[in-house]
């Protein structure tokens, strides 16, 4: 197979382009596709101060290599969930990536700050694992943007990340979920900083060919909580017609975003924010999601923090 | 030849035989757009035979766990 571009051997395949691309061009169309998704939605401009949220993994880590490399101004965020040794392995890939960049890392480690690990969050209130876990790396992003004066929060989704939440909303018809699913979902000019995904365009298989060919050092093992989670058979279920039918990822998520998105905010409009009462943060009710979890669970667990 | 599945518990199988990477694929059952077929740091297309005497990496790109629940 050939590339596109130059006719050399290619690397990579992609069937939903039509086309295959060797090393050089491949990265050049990377950056191409991530390039024009912060152009198409608006998410940043140079000026802007962005806070990446960093796992550790490929797609985090070939989002902050990619602003990076492009100049943005970006200061890392990892999040120490303490799950074992793929926390401890997804906390040196991070650090290990941030001081070969010579970028600018911050550590929230949850148990120190927060009172417990993820495990213990989990089995103490009896929640699915990453269900508390989202939540918590959400309202810690959002929290520590606000505070440190970022003016958006960039995250690693990747388009079967989006794919994937836009299939279980659908089979659940979340609407509420559903308006606001979104690569780009814009500041309320208050204490809810603007949260983008740049790498919405970009298959994971994509993201992964990027990493590996630009030689970043990411963590290949899944989270131990991952296994059975319902985001890998949407992804599966997606995969086996993906691979019938090319594009179709591509088209299921474009199409929301163009057609049903619109419709779905304007059912959204008396939808209210108003400060939590505990912490401040933006929420819809008196005391937000992330406090009622993590108090109940402290509470639950007999454990106080200062 | 050596096939080395990367992840997410890594493991190596031997196989006898060339064959295209494609049919590889098949026979390992895995869904070709969700892996990166690697032999000597080099990223392979699904037309490439691969040898008897060759060490190839299956990376398996597909990641879960992401957060379903979007409430603020």
């Amino acid at each position: 197979m050939k590339c596109k571009k130059c006719k050399s051997t290619a690397a990579i395949e992609l069937k939903r382009h039509n086309a295959a691309f060797c090393r050089s061009h491949y990265l050049d169309f990377f950056d191409h596709q991530v390039e024009r998704a912060i152009r198409r939605q608006a998410m940043f401009s140079i000026q802007d101060k962005i806070l990446v949220g960093v796992s550790g993994g490929k797609d985090s880590l070939s989002l902050w290599d990619y602003l990076l490399r492009k100049g943005y101004t970006t200061t890392g965020l990892h999040i120490h969930l303490g799950i074992g040794d793929y926390s401890s392995n997804s906390y040196a890939a991070t650090t290990e990536f941030a001081e070969q960049r010579k970028a600018k890392l911050i550590t929230v480690n949850l148990e120190e700050s927060y009172g417990m690990t993820i495990p213990l969050l989990s089995n103490t209130i009896r929640r699915v694992p990453c269900s508390g876990c989202g939540l918590s790396k959400r309202y810690i992003l959002n929290k520590e943007a606000y505070d440190r004066k970022f003016s958006v929060v960039a995250m690693g989704h990747n388009m079967d990340d989006e794919a994937a939440t836009l299939l279980g909303n659908v089979l659940r018809w979340q609407v509420s979920s559903l308006a606001r699913q979104s690569p780009a979902l814009p500041s309320n000019g208050n204490n809810l900083i603007s949260r983008v995904k740049p790498l919405y365009t970009m298959t994971e298989r994509e993201v992964a060919a990027n990493a590996i060919l630009r030689g970043i050092n990411y963590v290949e093992e899944d989270c131990p909580n991952s296994v059975g989670a319902s985001s890998i058979l949407y992804k599966e279920a997606l995969d086996s017609i993906e691979l019938r039918s090319p594009g179709t990822k591509h088209n299921f998520i474009s199409s929301f975003l163009e057609n049903v998105r619109p419709l779905m905010e304007v059912s959204q409009e008396d939808f209210e924010l108003r400060e939590c009462d505990n912490c401040g943060q933006s929420t819809t009710s008196r005391t937000c999601s992330f406090c009622r979890m993590w108090d109940q669970a402290r509470e639950k667990a007999n454990i106080t923090i200062k | 030849m050596k096939v080395i599945i990367r992840n997410p518990v890594r493991r190596e199988i031997q196989i006898t035989g060339q064959r295209r990477v494609d049919k590889l694929l098949e026979e390992l059952n895995f869904n070709p757009e969700q892996v990166l077929v690697i032999r000597d740091n080099e990223l392979l297309t699904r037309d490439i035979i691969v040898n008897e005497d060759d060490t190839i990496e299956i990376l398996r790109a597909i990641s879960g766990g992401i957060d379903e629940v979007q409430k603020v």
